[in-house]
C-alpha cells in the first residue's frame, strides 16, 4: 500500500485496506462457528450449544469444513502479514515493560510499529495453533479410516485438537478485550479501516511516523 | 436399541444425574466363550445377522478359515483364526476366537462419546449403542481398545453388537449362543460364568496338556461382559490379537479428565480475570479523546 494514501482526511490514517478487514472476519467468523461447535463437543454442559447451531450431527458434519475455511483466512493472512510480525528488539523491550501495557500505562511503553510484541504474539500463537488444529482435526474427522496400527494418531489428536483449541481461546479472550473494550477505536479499524491520529500515536508510534514521516505534514 | 424394560447406569456426553444409577439390583449379564472348543463353524456370525436383520456383505477370502479382516458396521461377531505353532512341541493349533463387542464394565466407548445418550449401559452390564444420539464424530472408536464400534459410511453412525440386549432383556440368550454347536458359549451371570470358566480352565491345566490355561476378564477395563476361556492364557495375542492387558487409551483419560478441569477452569477464570481487569483498569483512552485528538495536533 502507497503510504501516501493511507493518509485519510479529517485526521484519520488507513490501518487496515479492505482485504485485511475481509480476511479478518472470514477468520472471525469461521472461528467463533468452529469455538461454538467445538464447546458443544468438548463439555455434555454445553452440548445444547450444537442445538442452537442446527443440531449435534450437523455441527459435527460442519465444523470440520468451517476449520478449513478457518485455516485458508489464517493461512491468507499469514501471506500479507508475517514479514509484518517479525521479532524485533523493540519487541523484547516491549516484552520487559508488559506490566505497563497491562495497566494502562502507555506511555512508559517502548514506541510499537504497525503492531505490537503482544499483537504479534497473538499471531503467531494463532498461526501454529491453526497448524496443529488441521493436522489434528483432519484424522479427528475421520478417525474410521485410520488403520488399527496407526491407531497413536487418533490418540495424540484427541489431546493436541482441544490443547490447541484452548490455547486459540485465550488469545481470543485477550484480542477481543482488547479490541473492543480496552483500546478504544481499534474495532473500528478492522470495521471502517481507519484509525485517529491519536490512536495512531498512542499505541503504535512507529508506525504513524512510517506513515506520516516526523517531517512532513498529513492532509487535513 | 433402546429397551424400556431395562434401566441405565450410565450414560454418555450427559451433564447431570443418571436416572437408573442404583435404582435397580439387577445381575451382570456375561457371555462365556471357550476357545478350546470352537471349531470355527461360523454358526455364530449367520444367527448374529438373521436375529439382528443386518444386511448381507461380500465375504473376503484370504486362505484361512476366515469370513473376513475384521467386523464391520453390519457385521458384528467374526471369528478370528490363528494357525499357531506351539513352543513346546513344535504341534499345530488352529486358533478360532469369537470376536465382538466386549461390553467392558468401564468402557472407553462411553467414556469418550460426546452426544447425550448416544451410548448407554445398562444395570446389568450391557453397553448399547443408541444411534439416534449418535452424532457420528466417532470418538467412541478412538476410546474403544477393543477396535469394535464400526462407522456406517452412509448414515455416519456407528454400530456394534448389542449383547442382543432385545433377547436379552425378555429373559432369552443372545442369538450367538443359541445357534452354538459345540456348546462352547454359555450365557449367564457373571459370577456363574467365572466359576464356570474357572472351573474349564482347571480342567484344562490338570487334564489336558495345557498347564497355562486360563480366563480373560481384563481388569484393566473393570472387566467385561463377554470372557475367554483361552488354553494359553498367558498369550492372549494369538487370539486374533487379543489385547494382553487392555486399557482405555491414557490419552482419553487425560482428555476426558485432568484436561477437562484444568480447560474449563482456564476459561471462566480467564472470563472473570477480563471482567476485574476491565473495572479496575477500564480503557486504555477514552473515546472522547481519539476523535478529537488532543495530543497535538498533526
Ligand atoms: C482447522 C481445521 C479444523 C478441523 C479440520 C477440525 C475438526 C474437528 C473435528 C473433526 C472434531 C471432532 C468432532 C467435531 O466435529 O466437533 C473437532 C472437535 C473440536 N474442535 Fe475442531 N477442527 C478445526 C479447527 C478448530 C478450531 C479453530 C477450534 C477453535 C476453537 C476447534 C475447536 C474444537 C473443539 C473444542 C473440539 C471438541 C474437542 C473435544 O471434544 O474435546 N477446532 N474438530
Ligand atoms: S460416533 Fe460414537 S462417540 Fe460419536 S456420538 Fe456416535 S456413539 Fe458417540
Ligand atoms: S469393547 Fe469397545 S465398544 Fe465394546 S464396550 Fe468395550 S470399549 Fe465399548
Amino acid at each position: 500500500m502507497n503510504k501516501s494514501e493511507q493518509i485519510l482526511p479529517h485526521g484519520h490514517l488507513l490501518r487496515y485496506a479492505l482485504k485485511e478487514r475481509l480476511t479478518h472476519w472470514v477468520a472471525a467468523g469461521a472461528y467463533i462457528y468452529l469455538l461454538m461447535t467445538g464447546l458443544a463437543f468438548w463439555s455434555p454442559w454445553l452440548f445444547w450449544v450444537a442445538v442452537i447451531f442446527g443440531g449435534a450431527p450437523v455441527s459435527r458434519m460442519l465444523h470440520p469444513w468451517a476449520g478449513l475455511i478457518f485455516f485458508a483466512a489464517v493461512w491468507y493472512m499469514y501471506v500479507m502479514w508475517a514479514p509484518q510480525m517479525k521479532h524485533t528488539d523493540v519487541d523484547k523491550a516491549w516484552w520487559k515493560a508488559v506490566r505497563y501495557y497491562s495497566t494502562n500505562q502507555d506511555d512508559k511503553m517502548p514506541p510499537a510499529g504497525r503492531y505490537n510484541a503482544g499483537q504479534k504474539f497473538l499471531f503467531w500463537g494463532f498461526f501454529w495453533s491453526a497448524v496443529a488444529l488441521l493436522a489434528s482435526g483432519v484424522v479427528l474427522w475421520f478417525p474410521e479410516y485410520i488403520p488399527w496400527n496407526l491407531r497413536f494418531l487418533r490418540y495424540i489428536s484427541i489431546l493436541i485438537h482441544p490443547a490447541a483449541a484452548l490455547f486459540t481461546i485465550g488469545l481470543f479472550l485477550i484480542h477481543v478485550y482488547m479490541g473492543v473494550f480496552a483500546e478504544r477505536g481499534a474495532f473500528g479499524s478492522v470495521i471502517r479501516g481507519d484509525v485517529s491520529i491519536a490512536f495512531a500515536k498512542r499505541y503504535h508510534p512507529g508506525w504513524y511516523k512510517e506513515i506520516v514521516g516526523e517531517s512532513s505534514t498529513p492532509r487535513k | 436399541m433402546s429397551q424400556a424394560i431395562l434401566r441405565v447406569q450410565k450414560i454418555s456426553g450427559h451433564a447431570g444425574s443418571v436416572p437408573g444409577e442404583g435404582t435397580q439390583r439387577e445381575y451382570t449379564v456375561c457371555k462365556l466363550i471357550d476357545t478350546t472348543t470352537c471349531i470355527g463353524c461360523k454358526a455364530c456370525e449367520v444367527a448374529c445377522m438373521e436375529w439382528n436383520d443386518l444386511p448381507f456383505g461380500e465375504t473376503v477370502f484370504d486362505n484361512t478359515y476366515q469370513t473376513m479382516p475384521e467386523t464391520r458396521w453390519n457385521y458384528w461377531n467374526l471369528i478370528l483364526f490363528n494357525e499357531h505353532v506351539r513352543e513346546e512341541d513344535g504341534s499345530l493349533m488352529w486358533l478360532m476366537r469369537k470376536n465382538q463387542c466386549m461390553h467392558c464394565a468401564e468402557p472407553g466407548c462411553l467414556a469418550a462419546c460426546p452426544a447425550d445418550g448416544a451410548i448407554v449401559q445398562y444395570t446389568n452390564g450391557i453397553v448399547d449403542f443408541q444411534q439416534a444420539n449418535c452424532i457420528g464424530c466417532g470418538y467412541c472408536i478412538t476410546g474403544c481398545p477393543f477396535d469394535i464400534p464400526k462407522m456406517n459410511p452412509k448414515t455416519h453412525r456407528v454400530f456394534k453388537c448389542t449383547l442382543c440386549t432385545d433377547r436379552v432383556s425378555e429373559g432369552l440368550e443372545p442369538a450367538c449362543i443359541k445357534s452354538c454347536p459345540t456348546g462352547c458359549l454359555h450365557f449367564g451371570s457373571k459370577d456363574d460364568m467365572l466359576d464356570l470358566a474357572g472351573k474349564r480352565a482347571k480342567q484344562l491345566r490338570e487334564h489336558s496338556n495345557f498347564p497355562h490355561a486360563g480366563v480373560y476378564d481384563p481388569p484393566g477395563v473393570g472387566g467385561t461382559g463377554v470372557i475367554y476361556v483361552l488354553h494359553d492364557a498367558t498369550k492372549p495375542e494369538i487370539y486374533g490379537g487379543l489385547p494382553s492387558d487392555p486399557h482405555v487409551p491414557w490419552t482419553v483419560k487425560l482428555w476426558k479428565g485432568p484436561l477437562k478441569w484444568l480447560g474449563n477452569v482456564a476459561m471462566v477464570g480467564g472470563l472473570i480475570g477480563l471482567f476485574v481487569h476491565y473495572l479496575r483498569f477500564g480503557p486504555k483512552a477514552r473515546e472522547e479523546e481519539d476523535i478529537n485528538p488532543s495530543g497535538g495536533k498533526p
